[in-house]
């Protein structure tokens, strides 16, 4: 079981979240009509073996959604922030 | 190569067992090779089979950093079935089905091929509906597929929850005869032994580090063993894909998932078929060794540790009991964990790609083990005439931006819901 330190609830089991995937993939403008840049978005992933920033929302706590820093080889975790605050 | 059967069987019994040869060669790796196979899991050896078989195409090395049979080949679940609905999956699977018919005879080795047939249980009207719609396609593509209702399913699988407080009823099930399960070490070993006897090198210990370029092509790898030149280099390493193609300037539309799969202690032969549960995602089979033999749902995140979480660990078994009561004091002997690739349509990707040497084979999701002979025949076919072979056209790199996908499970580009 993963525990994963909500910045607003505490540390609670994985098991309370659900995964939202890849944190790094930047959504294109609405209007940005350049097919590529929308394959990127919405397919091509890194797939680190090592540390992932990954999106998790707390469904069964606050309901925020967070962005995990997690090693995807020990399952250790290296930070939990808030997903609203990462974007400027 | 020494041919095996009952007369070198009866012939070594008489002589104490003693003159048994190593199943293959064990081979250092030579300067370069016309192709290069990396990864010894069952895709890559039954590649480098019939590279060899089937085109005449000898100078081959498959290229394995742990041992023969290690990977997903030796941790998967076994279940063998072409009940595929959609076009490109149907006629794929199906020319599995019939390699795997004919393997064991293929590879002179007794890969255990047992067709005891798999069913899929519905669980409403509408559900059997769809299964309906499924089994007209597989027969109209000539593939069997029975319908079953409720007292048919009760005949043949009694010991199901087919009581008043089942949590979702039965209504009926989906049945392929000729579905099944076989030996999955036997079929790396068979793979192995027989491209070996074809005078394949296997070369197990060995890990590819980065690959060797010539302005914009590839023309072989640096392994833990030194560098190996290559004519064309074949990727086939199951969970690892990203990992690799990353070294080799791709991007992939690629998550690696973990799936678990875990057996019981053994019991007397009570499970004839392979059952899976249609309410839920989970599915069993006994072993040979009496030993039930289940799976169900990823762990659900990005994962490369070979091990398993309990969360699922617990998930699968409430799913074991609904639609099996009576194993509930049944004791688990082990579980275990196989990394995968998981892709946006859970269908894999056989494909050139724009590097030019660069041939791969991955994607596999969780069902790719009933793929393996396809898969090493139509990998073989393109990496020897550098085109497409038309059984796998529709597993292209291109199909994620073209919009032709072929999404059995209807779950979008989320690898971890597939
Ligand atoms: C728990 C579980 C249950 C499953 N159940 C089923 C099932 O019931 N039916 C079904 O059809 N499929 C099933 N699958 C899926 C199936 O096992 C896989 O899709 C399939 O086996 C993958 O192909 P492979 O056999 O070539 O992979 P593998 O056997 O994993 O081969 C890949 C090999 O590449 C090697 N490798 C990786 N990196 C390198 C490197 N850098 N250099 C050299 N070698 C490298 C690895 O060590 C490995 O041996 C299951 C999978 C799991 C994990
Ligand atoms: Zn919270």
């Amino acid at each position: 079981m993963l525990r994963i330190d909500c910045p607003c609830c505490g540390v609670r089991d994985h098991s309370e979240f659900r995964y939202g995937g890849d944190a790094t993939a930047e959504r294109p403008a609405h209007d940005n009509p350049d097919l590529d840049a929308w394959y990127r978005y919405v397919y091509v992933r890194a797939n680190p073996k090592g540390l992932h920033r990954e999106f998790w929302q707390h469904v069964l706590g606050c309901r925020q959604w967070l962005v995990v820093e997690r090693d995807t080889v020990t399952h250790s975790i290296h930070s939990v922030s808030f997903s609203r605050r990462q974007r400027a | 190569m020494s041919r095996y059967s009952v007369f070198s069987l009866l012939r070594h019994a008489a002589t104490g067992n003693r003159g048994w040869q190593r199943a293959w060669r064990a081979a250092s790796p030579k300067a370069s090779y016309d192709v290069v196979i990396i990864g010894g899991g069952g895709h890559g050896l039954a590649t480098a089979f019939y590279l060899a078989e089937n085109h005449g195409i000898r100078n081959v090395a498959v290229l394995e950093k742990g041992y023969i049979g290690g990977g997903n080949v030796g941790r998967n679940t076994t279940v063998i079935r072409s009940n595929y609905l959609l076009d490109g999956n149907t006629q794929f699977y199906e020319f599995s089905m019939k390699l795997w018919e004919g393997m064991s005879t293929a590879l002179n080795f007794n890969v255990m091929f047992s067709q005891r047939g798999q069913l899929v249980t519905a669980h409403s009207a509408d559900q059997l509906d769809t299964f309906t719609h499924r089994a007209n396609v597989m027969r109209s593509n000539g593939i069997d597929a029975e319908i079953l209702d409720r007292e048919a399913v009760r005949k043949l699988v009694p010991y199901l929850d087919f009581s008043d407080t089942a949590r979702f009823p039965i209504h009926g099930a989906i049945f392929q005869g000729r579905a099944g399960t076989a030996r999955h070490d036997a079929v790396a070993w068979g793979y192995a032994r027989a491209a070996s006897g074809h005078g394949v090198d296997i070369i197990e210990g060995c890990e590819v580090t980065d690959f060797v370029r010539q302005g914009d092509r590839i023309i072989g790898v640096e392994t833990t063993r030194g560098r190996i030149g290559a004519g064309r280099i074949g990727l086939a390493v199951a969970g690892h894909t990203s990992v690799l193609a990353q070294k080799a300037g791709l991007e992939l539309p690629i998550e690696s998932h973990l799936l678990q799969a875990f057996v019981t202690e053994p019991v007397k032969p009570l499970v004839d078929h392979v059952v899976a549960y249609g309410a839920d995602h989970f599915y069993l089979s006994q072993s040979d060794k009496g030993g039930l033999v289940f799976g169900g749902n990823l762990d659900g995140y990005n994962s490369y540790a070979q091990r398993g979480n309990t969360g699922v660990l617990r998930e699968v078994c409430e799913a074991a009991i609904a639609l099996m009561p009576n194993i509930s004091r049944l004791r688990l002997l082990r579980h275990w964990g196989g990394i995968m690739d998981m892709t946006p349509d859970a269908s894999p990707i056989i494909s050139l790609t724009p590097v030019d040497g660069l041939y791969l084979n991955g994607g596999w999701c969780y069902g790719g083990f009933k793929a393996t002979p396809a898969s090493g025949w139509c990998f073989a076919e393109m990496l020897a005439t550098g085109e497409t072979p038309a059984l796998i056209r529709g597993y292209g790199l291109g199909r994620f931006r073209s919009g032709h996908m072929i999404d059995e499970a209807g779950a979008g580009p989320f690898a971890w819901l597939q």
